[in-house]
C-alpha cells in the first residue's frame, strides 16, 4: 500500500511535468496544425537557462530560497519565451500556407539545430545541480518502506496547478484568450473578424515556451542532472500526452500528462524500467489505433 | 530574421525613428537569445559546475544583429549606398585578417582584432558582410524587382524541371564517374570512404523514397528497418556462419516483415500521426535492441561480423591454409584497399539495383496505386483501391530496402550496436529524400552529397556538422517548401486548365 501511494506520488510528479509541455504540443497543433517538433528542444534550453540562473545566483551570495527560485521562474519564462518567439518568427512562419511536410521538417530540423546550439555553448557533459528544495513528509511508516512526500513534490504539484489555473482563466477570460480560441476554430475567418493572426500565433507560441519552461525549472529540481539530450525524449513523451489526451484540448494534455506519468512510475515499478518508453511508446499506439481523438478530443471530420 | 519582405521599386523617404526602432527590436532580441545561452557558459569545476562569462560575444552579436538589420532595411526601401560603402570595406578587412591568421603567424597578434574567438564564426561573418555588400552592389545596377513568392517558386520549378530533364544525362554521367572513381589517381582510402558512406545514404534515401515520396506515408523510424536488417546480418552471420551474400536476401525479408508489422497497426493514421507513431516504432526498436541482453548482446554490440567475400575469395593478407584469397587468386599483391574498393562497388550496386527497382515498379499498377494514395485517399478508396494492401506493400518494400541498407553497413563496420541507429538517423534519411525533392530520384542523390559528404570533407568543422545540418535543413524548407528539385511533370494535360493544385497532406 505505501510503495504504491510512492508510486502514485511519484508519478503524478511527472506527470505535472509531462502536462506542462504537452500543453505547448496541443496549442500549437490546435492553432495551426503541425507538431511542434522543437518543442522538447525549448523545454532543453529552459532548464539551462534555470540551472545558469541558479549558478548565478549562487554566486552574487543569493541565500534565500523562495525568493531566488521566483526569481529564477520569471527569468526563465521571459528568457525561454523569447525562444519561443523566436522560434516561430525565423523557423514557421514564412512556411504558413506551404505543406505540411514542409513545416514537419522545418521543426526537425530547428530541433536538431537548437540541440546542438546548446551543445557548443555549453558543451556535452551533463550538469549536475546540488538539491535546492530538501526535506519532506514522511508517513505510513511501515518496517522498513515509509511513503516519503518531498517539499519540492509539493512545490512541482502546487505551482502546477496554480499556473493551470491561471492559465484557464487567461483562455477563457481575457482578450487574448477569445483571439486564440477563435484563431483556433478557423484562422481565415478569425482573420476577417480583426484579429491579428500573426500576433496572435506568436503569442501561442510564447505561452507554449512559458509553460515548458516552468517544466524545463521543475525538471531541473526534481533530476538534478540535464544534458542537451534531455528535450528528445521528454519532448515525445509530452506530444504523446497530447495526443492521449486528445490533441488540440487543453484540459486533455494536462490528463494525458498525469496519465503518462503515472504509466511511466508504475511500468518502472512493478513491471521492468528499461521498457518504460516502449510501454508509452505503446500506449500511444494502442490510443491511436482505438480512440485516434483521444480521451477528450473532439472528433475530427474530414471533407473531401 | 533575415526574412526579406518584398522589395519596393522606388526609394521612399525613410523614417529614421522607424528604421531605428526596427533594427532596435531586432538586437533587443538578440541580445535577450544570447544572454543566458552565450554569455553565461556552465563550466566543470572539481565538486561541481561553475558559470563562466562571455559577454564580450553577447555584445558583439548584438550590434552585429543591429547593423544586419539596418542594412537590410536600406536595402529593401532601395538604398543601397550606405550599406555597400559599411558593408564592403568590413568584409574585406576581415577576410584580410582572417587570411593573414591563416596563411601567417596567428601568433602575430592580429587575431584580437577580429571580433570572436572561433575561427569559423569569423568567416560567416565575413561571408555575410560580404553577402550583404554583393546585394547591395546588386541593387544598384538593377532596380529592385517586385518578386513575388509565387514567382521566385515559379522560376525555380523551371530550373528543377531543367535540371531533372537533364537528368538523362547528368545520372549517367554521374554514374560514370561514380564507377571510374576508385582508379582514378585522387581516390584514396579516405574518398572511397566518403564515396562509400554517400552512396549508402543515397541508397536508403531511395528506399524511404518508395514510402514517403511515393505512398505519401511520412516515415520517422526508418532507422528501424536498417537496424533490423543490420541485426538480421549480423546475428545469422556470426551465429549460424553464414556469407553476407546468403544472408542479404534474408536481412530484406526480416526487414520487409518489421515493415508490414508496423505497417499494421497504422494503417488507419495520417500525416502527422503517422510520423509520430513510425518515430515511436523506430525508438521502440532501439530500446528492445539495447536491453535485449540475451539476443543482442545490449549496449556492446556484436563484434567480429565477417567482411564479404568475392565469390567465395576473402581480402585478407594471412589466409588460413588451404584457403584461396582474392589477390592471391588473381595474382596480385595484397594491398587494402581492395576491399575498400569491393565495398565501394557492393555498395553501388545496390543502390543502382534499389533505382532500377523504383524506376521499374513506378511504371507498375501497385506504384500508381501509391501515387493516388498520396494524392487523396478518400477518392483512391471509392475507385476500389485497396488502401491496406497498398501502404503494407509500400512499407514493406520501402523496409527492405533499409534492410539490405542495414546489412550492408553491418559487413562494412564489423561491428553494431544500437548506437548506430537513433533518430538522427532517421531524421537525416528523411532529410535527404524531402530536400531532394520527394519523389525525385536525382534529387536525392544531390542531397545526399550535399548533406553526407560535403560535410565528411569538412571534417575539421566537425563540431559545427550537425549545427549546419539543421540550420541547412531549416533554410532549405523555407526557400523551396517543396524540396529543391520537386518538380512533377503532369502526365495528362487537360487544355489550359489552370496548374493542378497540389493536394495538402
Amino acid at each position: 500500500m505505501g510503495y504504491f501511494l510512492q508510486q502514485l506520488i511519484n508519478g503524478l510528479t511527472l506527470g505535472m511535468i509531462y502536462g506542462l509541455i504537452a500543453i505547448g504540443y496541443t496549442m500549437v497543433y490546435g492553432i495551426i496544425g503541425m507538431i511542434n517538433f522543437a518543442h522538447g528542444e525549448i523545454f532543453m534550453i529552459s532548464a539551462f537557462i534555470s540551472i545558469i540562473a541558479f549558478l548565478v545566483l549562487g554566486l552574487l551570495g543569493m541565500g534565500w530560497v523562495p525568493l531566488a527560485l521566483l526569481l529564477i521562474l520569471v527569468t526563465t519564462m521571459l528568457l525561454t519565451s523569447v525562444y519561443g518567439w523566436a522560434l516561430e518568427r525565423v523557423a514557421y512562419r514564412p512556411l504558413r500556407g506551404s505543406p505540411r511536410l514542409a513545416a514537419l521538417i522545418t521543426a526537425i530540423g530547428m530541433s536538431i539545430f537548437l540541440q546542438n546550439y546548446v551543445q557548443l555553448l555549453q558543451g556535452a557533459r551533463i550538469k549536475p545541480l546540488q538539491p535546492v528544495i530538501s526535506g519532506g513528509f514522511r508517513f505510513l511508516t511501515e518496517s522498513d518502506f515509509s511513503v516519503n512526500l518531498s517539499y519540492l513534490q509539493i512545490f512541482i504539484i502546487v505551482l502546477t496547478i496554480c499556473l493551470m489555473l491561471g492559465f484557464t482563466a487567461l483562455i477563457n477570460r481575457t482578450a487574448l484568450g477569445r483571439a486564440q480560441r477563435a484563431c483556433e476554430q478557423d484562422l481565415g475567418m478569425a482573420a476577417l473578424v480583426g484579429i491579428d493572426v500573426d500576433r496572435t500565433i506568436s503569442l501561442t507560441f510564447v505561452m507554449g515556451a512559458a509553460l515548458a519552461s516552468v517544466a524545463g525549472l521543475m525538471f531541473l529540481l526534481n533530476y538534478g542532472v540535464i544534458d542537451f539530450y534531455i528535450g528528445f525524449l521528454a519532448g515525445i513523451k509530452a506530444f504523446t500526452a497530447a495526443v492521449l489526451g486528445g490533441i488540440g484540448s487543453l484540459p486533455g494534455a494536462m490528463l494525458g500528462g498525469l496519465l503518462i506519468g503515472l504509466i511511466e512510475a508504475f511500468w518502472s515499478a512493478y513491471f521492468t524500467v528499461e521498457y518504460k518508453d516502449v510501454a508509452v511508446f505503446s500506449i500511444m499506439i494502442l490510443v491511436l489505433i482505438f480512440r485516434p481523438t483521444g480521451l477528450l478530443g473532439k472528433p475530427d471530420i474530414e471533407k473531401v | 530574421m533575415a526574412v526579406a519582405s518584398d522589395a519596393v521599386t522606388a526609394p521612399r523617404p525613410l523614417d529614421p525613428a522607424y528604421v531605428l526602432k526596427e533594427a532596435g527590436a531586432v538586437a533587443a532580441i538578440v541580445f535577450a537569445l544570447s544572454i543566458s545561452l552565450v554569455g553565461l557558459k556552465t563550466e566543470d569545476v572539481p565538486g561541481g559546475i561553475t558559470v563562466v562569462t562571455r559577454f564580450g560575444a553577447v555584445a558583439i552579436v548584438t550590434v552585429i544583429a543591429f547593423f544586419g538589420r539596418l542594412g537590410l532595411i536600406l536595402l529593401r526601401e532601395g538604398r543601397p549606398f550606405p550599406v555597400l560603402v559599411t558593408a564592403l570595406p568590413f568584409a574585406l578587412a576581415l577576410f584580410a585578417l582572417l587570411l593573414w591568421d591563416q596563411l601567417f603567424a596567428p601568433e602575430i597578434g592580429l587575431r584580437r582584432f577580429l571580433p570572436f574567438g572561433d575561427m569559423i564564426i569569423n568567416w560567416l561573418l565575413a561571408i555575410f558582410a560580404a553577402i550583404l555588400a554583393g546585394r547591395a552592389a546588386w541593387t544598384f545596377r538593377h532596380e529592385p524587382r517586385q518578386q513575388s513568392a509565387e514567382k521566385r517558386e515559379k522560376k525555380m520549378d523551371r530550373v528543377a524541371a531543367r535540371v531533372q530533364r537533364a537528368a538523362r544525362v547528368v545520372g549517367p554521367l554521374l554514374l560514370g564517374c561514380a564507377i571510374i572513381l576508385p582508379f582514378l589517381p585522387i581516390a584514396d582510402r579516405r574518398l572511397l570512404d566518403i564515396g562509400i558512406l554517400v552512396m549508402t545514404y543515397v541508397m536508403l534515401g531511395w528506399g524511404l523514397n518508395v514510402v514517403v515520396g511515393l505512398a505519401g506515408l511520412l516515415d520517422l523510424g526508418y532507422v528501424a528497418f536498417y537496424a533490423v536488417g543490420a541485426y538480421s546480418y549480423a546475428l545469422l552471420a556470426t551465429h549460424f556462419d553464414l556469407g553476407f551474400w546468403i544472408c542479404l536476401p534474408f536481412a530484406g525479408i526480416m526487414a520487409a516483415f518489421a515493415g508490414i508489422l508496423l505497417g499494421f497497426p497504422v494503417l488507419r493514421l495520417r500525416g502527422d500521426y503517422l510520423a509520430i507513431v513510425t518515430l515511436g516504432f523506430g525508438e521502440m526498436v532501439r530500446i528492445i535492441l539495447l536491453n535485449w541482453y540475451d539476443f543482442t548482446n545490449g549496449p556492446d554490440g556484436i563484434s567480429g561480423i565477417p567482411r564479404p567475400s568475392f565469390f567465395g575469395l576473402p581480402f585478407v593478407r594471412n589466409p588460413p591454409e588451404g584457403t584461396e584469397t582474392f589477390h592471391s587468386f588473381f595474382g596480385l599483391s595484397y594491398s587494402p584497399i581492395d576491399r575498400i574498393i569491393f565495398l565501394y562497388y557492393v555498395i553501388l550496386l545496390l543502390a543502382l539495383a534499389t533505382n532500377a527497382f523504383t524506376l521499374r515498379i513506378r511504371k507498375l499498377p501497385v506504384s500508381r496505386a501509391w501515387e493516388a494514395l498520396r494524392e487523396d485517399e478518400t477518392a483512391c478508396r471509392s475507385l476500389g483501391i485497396n488502401p491496406r494492401n497498398t501502404k503494407l506493400t509500400a512499407f514493406a518494400i520501402g523496409a527492405m530496402f533499409g534492410g539490405f541498407g542495414g546489412s550492408f553497413f553491418a559487413t562494412r563496420q564489423g561491428f553494431i550496436s544500437p548506437e548506430s541507429f537513433t533518430f538522427i538517423e532517421s531524421a537525416i534519411i528523411l532529410a535527404i529524400v524531402v530536400l531532394g525533392g520527394m519523389g525525385s530520384q536525382i534529387g536525392v542523390v544531390f542531397a545526399a552529397i550535399l548533406l553526407i559528404g560535403l560535410p565528411e570533407f569538412f571534417r575539421e568543422l566537425q563540431q559545427y556538422r550537425m549545427l549546419a545540418f539543421g540550420a541547412t535543413m531549416v533554410t532549405i524548407m523555407i526557400w523551396r517548401p517543396r524540396g529543391l528539385l520537386a518538380h512533377r511533370e503532369p502526365t495528362i494535360h487537360l487544355s489550359d486548365e489552370k496548374t493542378p493544385t497540389s493536394h495538402s497532406r
